[in-house]
């Protein structure tokens, strides 16, 4: 014991000298995270409980679930985010399983293919895909919006689920297989189960962005399509048609759009640290 | 011989070659009979999992059948077949609870159930097995693995040896014909493990399962099986009850890898008679005379008497504390005996040594000499063994000699151009060299098998592209793994032309 407290006491001495301990490494993020992360959150919060000129209120809310508008456009988002997380989790799950079974070299270029593509500006990639519609006579409007944004954020899913597959112990679809399981029994009682980290995860990488990502669909709606929250936050913050700004109603709407994540995050367990699936490490 | 309904499993010329050209079952035969406890033993990398996954289905066998009770179930998928298995890692399912995991196997079940129908004519029905019925199974395996009360725990709360249990439990509930168990005391503490060895054996007694087991433990082997398999690079080295696999080792591998014991190279002179050690014994084997032979005596049944009174004598250098036993070695010569006795002789002492002439196994020596097929280069050297050799060609031909040019010139006067001529090559066991600079030798290999014979070291280095092997004695001491180059002097590279259509032999 003697020794040991010896060694604690050399090593505390050593630290002394350097003059820090392992605590202040952290100081740095502490700065970074009050100053990027805590500051301008508190700051939204302070635009969306003020009026125009500085007086606190709750009427930015009130405006926000009185304009029909503003409220349908919420609700059509949600619905959106959860259709095209459905669609992305039905194209990408067999694509993951089957890139899981195959042989690594082979499942790398696979994979590398449904990539690189999210290396490519993705402002482009919209244009290029609203050009590749048009060619096969898809119209500019709701379907091609939702073209648009699951072809955009399929790989987002497919490497989480693709993550999880391959982690998974081979031997529990053999254990399966051998208690009598038949092939897709086994699928619907190990694998599916067991790949459900993933698939939250992959559904919490679309579901969130999508919310917010009105790039797309200003690309694909035309005059026709639907909007999604985000491009009321852009009209509020940049101005509709040269109207003026109005930054106390976009940070309402960002708070009201940040509550309703909170809470998909929270019912779907999305704060749960399960194994870690919910980092790919590609 | 035996019954033929006897036969649970047979294996017939089963190999499994994987898709990156190893072999790693090649062509064996086997049977297992009903209500056995079989053991596949070896060191890793032996084929004995492969060999136990073929049986369960998990791989199909390259070629050769699996028969199970007469019938091949070869393209059987896991899940028809009517065998468990207790996994290596347990596998248990993470997601469910003991309960769930044990009864995963039983709601999947259908039972041939006698049925009436309408007009009162009895069938028989696949029926699933009702809640109730599954709960009784799940008690009896939960109570026969001594779990009870841990049904709605989760698996991961488990330790180590519950969850043996549950996997244990998890395959035998479903009533299987025959059970695989793959290492699954792996993982185990010592304790646990020999524990969990009576256990197991308890239960195949109990129940009358056949049991398929695989183990790299010798000594689990020894203990739980009625028939050990003792498997090396994929080929059965031999098949035995427990005690014929360690009184009668078919060869030095088995000898060596089952319990300790002296491996001596020694000559038999015939009338039963046997020298090694540079001492003439007594054996009960019958031997070509002057047949070269491995000599294997265990350590036990070296018996110590006064200097004089022994066949040979020698000095005890080194003595070990065993708990049971005290393990002397002695040095006879230039060889060293190992010896257990429970009464320490101190180091220094010089003893007689006697064995009784049962206690003495005599087998035949695997390698007498390396022999490969081979081709004569551009160079005049010699291509063999993933590796190129100086050689002296000239002994192809009696009497020929090589001009400037590199032609040989036989005795005749005849100008021959050997480049491309394909030859065997005989290499002795003597006669090959490793060095640790692999640029020093003709060929590189990594060195498999270290096998002791009492004065001296047999030696396997396995080169890499096609695993051809040197296999050669040596004094000096080398670890497996060690990578090395081989060398052999020009002048013991015995070749002779190849007749054609002769088949590749080695050994």
């Amino acid at each position: 014991m003697k020794d040991v407290n010896a060694v604690e006491k050399k090593n505390a001495a050593s630290r002394r000298r350097f003059g820090f301990s392992r605590q202040s490494l952290c100081i740095p993020y502490g700065v970074f995270l009050l100053f990027f992360v805590l500051f301008p959150l508190l700051l939204v919060a302070y635009y969306a409980f003020t009026s125009a000129d500085g007086t606190f209120t709750f009427a930015n809310f009130a405006d926000f679930f009185a304009d029909k508008t503003k409220v349908s456009t919420l609700l059509i988002s949600i619905i959106v985010c959860i259709l095209v997380t459905a669609l992305c989790l039905v194209i990408a799950y067999p694509v993951a399983y089957i890139l899981a079974k195959m042989k690594k070299s082979v499942a790398f270029i696979f994979l590398m293919l449904f990539i690189t593509p999210m290396w490519i500006n993705f402002v482009l990639r919209a244009m290029a895909m609203k050009e590749l519609l048009s060619l096969i006579g898809i119209p500019l409007g709701n379907f091609a919006n939702i073209i648009g944004l699951v072809y955009d954020f399929l790989p987002f899913m497919v490497l989480p689920l693709y993550s999880t597959l391959i982690k998974m112990d081979k031997s529990l679809a053999e254990a399966a297989a051998d208690l009598g399981a038949g092939k897709v029994k086994v699928f619907t009682s190990i694998t599916l189960p067991l790949s459900m980290p993933g698939v939250i995860s992959g559904a919490m990488m679309v579901f969130l962005p999508v919310m917010s990502c009105y790039v797309i669909t200003d690309t694909f709606s035309g005059a026709t399509g639907f909007s999604v929250v985000g491009k009321l936050i852009s009209w509020c913050f940049l101005g509709e048609n040269g109207t003026l700004s109005n930054i106390n109603g976009g940070a309402t709407i960002a708070l009201v759009l940040l509550v309703i994540m909170f809470l998909t995050m929270w019912l779907t367990g999305g704060f749960k640290d399960e194994d870690g699936a919910r980092g790919t490490n590609l | 011989m035996e019954n033929k309904k006897d036969k649970i499993i047979e294996l017939i010329d089963l190999t499994r070659e994987f898709e990156d050209g190893l072999v790693a079952v090649d062509g064996i035969n086997l049977y297992v009979r009903k209500g056995e406890f079989v053991t596949f033993l070896g060191p890793s990398g032996c084929g004995k999992t492969t060999t136990l996954r073929m049986i369960a289905g998990f791989d199909k066998p390259t070629s050769g059948k699996i028969l199970l009770n007469g019938k091949d179930i070869s393209d059987l998928p896991p899940n028809k077949r009517p065998i468990n298995t207790v996994f290596q890692r347990y596998a248990l399912f993470p997601h469910l609870n003991v309960y769930d995991n044990i009864a995963f196997g039983l709601k999947l079940k259908k039972v041939n159930t006698p049925c009436q129908d309408k007009n009162g004519n009895g069938f028989e029905k696949k029926v699933k097995l009702s809640k109730s019925e599954i709960a009784a199974k799940v008690d009896k395996a939960l109570k026969m693995v001594d779990l009870e009360g841990f049904e709605k725990r989760s698996v991961s709360t488990l330790s180590g040896g519950q969850q043996q249990r549950v996997a244990i439990a998890r395959a035998l509930v479903n009533e299987p014909e025959i059970l695989l168990l793959d290492e699954p005391l792996g993982a185990l503490d010592l304790k646990m493990r020999k524990d969990m060895q009576l256990e197991l054996k308890e239960m195949h007694k109990k129940l009358g399962i056949t049991f398929i087991y695989v183990t790299h433990d010798q000594e689990e082997a020894l203990t739980m099986s009625d028939t050990i398999v003792v498997m090396k690079d994929g080929v059965i080295q031999q098949i035995g009850t427990p005690t014929d696999i360690y009184n009668e080792p078919k060869n030095s591998f088995v000898a060596d890898f089952i319990g300790e014991s002296n491996i001596f190279s020694g000559t038999y002179l015939g009338n039963k008679k046997v020298k090694f050690i540079d001492k003439t014994f007594d054996c009960v084997d019958d031997f070509e005379p002057n047949e070269k032979v491995d000599v294997v005596v265990r350590p036990e049944d070296v018996e110590i008497v006064d200097a004089d009174n022994g066949t040979a004598k020698g000095k005890i250098i080194n003595s070990i504390f065993k708990g049971i036993h005290y393990e002397m070695t002695m040095k006879v010569g230039k060889t060293e005996v190992v010896i257990q006795d429970t009464v320490e002789k101190k180091v220094g002492e010089t003893v007689g040594i006697v064995v009784k002439p049962d206690n003495i196994h005599i087998m035949k020596k695997e390698f007498s000499s390396n022999i490969y097929d081979g081709y004569i280069t551009k160079k005049n050297t010699v291509c063999f063994g993933d590796g190129e050799f100086e050689c002296d060609i000239t002994q192809l031909y009696p009497g020929s000699s090589v001009d400037e040019e590199g032609y040989l010139i036989t005795a005749d006067g005849e100008k021959i151009d050997l480049t491309d001529t394909d030859v065997k090559v005989e290499v002795g066991l003597k006669d090959i060299e490793i060095s640790d600079d692999q640029d020093k030798g003709g060929a590189v290999g990594n060195i498999v098998s270290i096998l002791y014979k009492g004065d001296h070291y047999q030696l396997i280095v396995r080169t890499d592209e096609n695993e051809e092997d040197f296999v050669f004695d040596t004094e000096d001491t080398w670890n497996v793994n060690d990578r090395v180059g081989v060398i052999i002097p020009k002048d013991k590279i015995k070749l002779t032309l190849a007749v054609e259509n002769e088949k590749d032999e080695r050994r």
